[in-house]
């Protein structure tokens, strides 16, 4: 058996081992050595959540503590990356990326475009996305459609240990800017990751249950809210195949209308706002493209159209969850009348 | 147990499996049940296999219903005699209790163990009775010792088993003792002498079956008997465009129809043995591991050294089992096999013969190593 980490573990190994393995892999970002130029304990922080704990250590000024300057050290790294380096910037929370957006979609994500496809920039972007962790509106948003919306970029949203290892190492290695999204609530979460070094190509939706009833098509910690439902609707009889994206771009969809062709009926859950959503996407994909298997109408589990907000009891009611994932199948399947 | 009446449970295939769905009974209540009869099909998130019956009996009572799903030990049906009551079947069902979850066995006798030879870390699996000459199991090329989960347990019964997964191989390190069949025979000896093994019986499939061989060569006082199971070695042929495309398929998409060539019924392969299977091959290096194996062994699609026709010059009793319907190595190559050695084609089995039909398989090793 391989051994059971964390989250928040794998990503610390598939960093360390990256580097180990690959003396251009650099990392930047706000306090992720902690205590560097002061007189306290090196390597106190690691990060806010202590992701990066222990690497200073062991890869030393290979790791910088950057100014509190997004727009100064994601541009740094993009430069750093259109050099030859393959910088790993940590940019905390997502919702920061707005100070330095124009360096992320009018600059890495163009350069390849701009240079006649002579450019490369193999940056990894880092950033905690997701609700539930009580840190309010501007700490919890699940901003994955912005980014998805940008040719150029590629967007990893994943949902287990043994996936995040094998993206984030995927990511590193890749050679066009990526933006790799970790939901904080799932850092604790514990599953089987090999020790050894091993790579999941973008791209491939992962079945995570096999159901001949109807598709639930989701990323993210949805994927655990919706193995929750299909799990209570099994009980009725109702068999859910669950569908992990992984990846939204590029965006697995043949894996999605193989299963949607099979059940007949759609639902898809995203975290994020609904308007313009990785929901309303793979919705349109499947209507346009998949139209004759649909026996029900396609349904949308997202959160509302409104900021995140910080009382706990309206940020619980806010963040999809399995009743309601459960009440969607029951609707498709009833043709919309239920 | 109640006198007389013999519970046939949810099986536990390999390690990882928990639970297991009822997909349909193969028999009826009333049916006289001989020895390795299939009695009903059981789904696990891996592979669907049937459960056999243990002893001989009258099948009493289906309890599990088909599409239902049971943790491993439930009880699923009764066997007894026409002297048991329906009463006495009636209060055993009714006070069957399945038994505390196998977590704290898991802790008292982990299933898989680590050890380190020539500076390569294998993972093995031992089990089985203390005493008695063991049997060590050899898997093929890609595969791991999972391959014999349907195998272990049962031979295990009547004597000690072992089972490793070669070098570059399962969750071994990505490494091999050299790219060939001796270089990896001769790590296989060393590994039984790390283990204190002395005579021993050898069961090796496709390429294990070649180890196998190689080993009955070149240690012939150490081995007991040797069981070949769809082996390599025997003849030229091989598939290749299995070879290459296992070495190289990325995605779930192109492994899927290159697994699916090992089993007589292609639904075999669930999404769990794709998925199993992919997470090896995308582990650092094996692919290229994999690749200089496959050359080295199978070089221009066909196989290189002959080394089980050899057999004939040994003492060692040969046992060939082959499926009919292999598409990779043909189980016509089974003719080739040294005068005196007990030769049986299975039907209805691919590649994996000892998976697909693992009753008969289990039954022909058991009468061939009690000699």
């Amino acid at each position: 058996m391989a051994r059971k980490i964390s989250m928040k573990q794998a990503i610390n190994e598939a960093l360390d081992q990256e580097m180990a393995r690959d003396p251009t892999v650099i990392m930047m970002g706000e306090d992720i050595v902690g205590g560097a130029g002061g007189n306290g304990e090196m390597d106190a922080w690691g990060g806010v959540l202590g992701v990066t704990k222990g690497l200073y250590a062991k890869h030393g000024d290979r790791l910088l503590d950057t100014p509190l300057s997004e727009s100064a050290y994601i541009g740094a790294a993009i430069g750093a990356a259109a050099c030859g380096m393959r910088p790993v910037a940590e940019l905390m929370f997502v919702d920061f990326m707005g100070v330095c957006f124009d360096q992320i979609f009018n600059q890495a994500a163009k350069f390849k475009y701009m240079f006649g496809g002579k450019a490369e920039t193999p940056v990894v972007i880092r950033a905690m996305c997701g609700g539930g962790f009580r840190a309010a509106a501007q700490h919890s948003q699940m901003l994955t459609p912005l980014f998805t919306h940008i040719p150029g970029l590629k967007v990893v949203c994943p949902s287990t240990p043994y996936d995040t290892k094998g993206l984030l190492v995927q990511s590193i290695r890749d050679n066009d800017p990526v933006i790799f999204l970790e939901h904080k609530n799932l850092y604790g979460l514990e599953g089987e990751v090999p020790e050894g070094l091993y790579t999941i190509p973008f791209g491939e939706a992962h079945v995570v249950r096999e159901g001949k009833t109807a598709s639930i098509v989701t990323y993210g910690m949805m994927v655990h809210r919706s193995l929750e439902a299909a799990a209570a609707l099994a009980k009725d009889g109702i068999e859910c195949e669950v569908i992990d994206l992984r990846t939204l771009s590029p965006l697995d969809i043949d894996t999605v209308l193989d299963s949607v062709t099979k059940t007949g009926h759609l639902v898809c859950v995203d975290e994020a706002n609904p308007r313009c959503s990785i929901a309303c996407d793979v919705s349109a994909q499947v209507a346009q493209r998949a139209f004759g298997a649909l026996k029900g109408p396609i349904e949308m589990v997202t959160a509302p159209h409104a900021p995140v907000p910080f009382s706990p009891v309206l940020e619980d009611a806010y963040i999809p969850g399995a009743l309601q994932i459960a009440a969607a199948v029951k609707r498709t399947l009833a043709g919309g009348r239920h | 147990m109640s006198a007389g009446i013999t519970p046939i449970v949810m099986p536990k295939w390999g390690l990882s499996m928990q639970e297991g769905t009822v997909v349909s009974w193969l028999v009826e209540e009333g049916a006289r049940i001989a020895v390795g009869t299939p009695i009903l099909e059981v789904e696990t998130d891996k592979i669907a296999n049937a459960v056999e019956a243990p002893d001989p009996g009258t099948l009493r009572r289906k309890v599990a219903q088909a599409g239902e799903v049971l943790p491993v030990k439930a009880l699923l049906g009764v066997m007894a005699e026409a002297s048991v009551s329906d009463a006495d079947i009636a209060a055993y069902v009714s006070a069957y209790v399945v038994p505390a979850a196998a977590e704290g066995d898991e802790e008292a006798a982990p299933a898989y163990a680590y050890a380190e030879v020539d500076g390569i870390r294998v993972r093995y699996a031992r089990r089985g009775p203390e005493s008695g000459v063991p049997v060590l199991f050899l898997h093929g090329f890609g595969g791991d010792l999972d391959n014999w989960l349907f195998n272990l347990d049962a031979v295990a019964e009547v004597a000690p088993v072992i089972a490793l997964d070669l070098p570059g191989h399962g969750q071994s390190d990505i490494r091999l003792p050299g790219a060939s069949i001796d270089a990896l025979a001769g790590f296989v000896v060393h590994f039984l002498d790390q283990q204190g093994v002395g005579r021993v019986h050898l069961v090796g499939h496709s390429m294990g079956g070649a180890i196998a061989a190689r080993i009955a060569l070149s240690e012939p006082q150490r081995v007991a008997t040797v069981t070949l199971v769809n082996p390599a070695g025997l003849g030229e042929e091989i598939d290749a465009g299995y070879v290459q495309g296992f070495v190289h398929a990325q995605s779930r998409r192109e492994l899927k129809p290159v697994l699916e060539m090992l089993f007589a019924d292609p639904g075999l392969v669930s999404r769990q043995l794709v998925d199993d299977v992919l997470k090896y091959k995308r582990l650092d290096g094996v692919e290229a591991l994999l690749g200089q194996l496959a050359e080295a062994v199978f070089p221009d699609g066909r196989q290189a050294q002959l080394v089980a026709r050899g057999l004939s010059g040994t003492e060692a009793p040969l046992r060939v089992v082959w499926g009919r319907e292999d598409r990779i190595i043909p189980a016509a190559h089974a003719a080739h096999a040294p005068a005196g050695a007990r030769v049986t084609v299975l039907e209805g089995a691919g590649h994996m013969a000892m998976m697909e039909k693992a009753g008969e398989f289990n039954a022909l090793l058991k009468e061939h190593i009690a000699g």
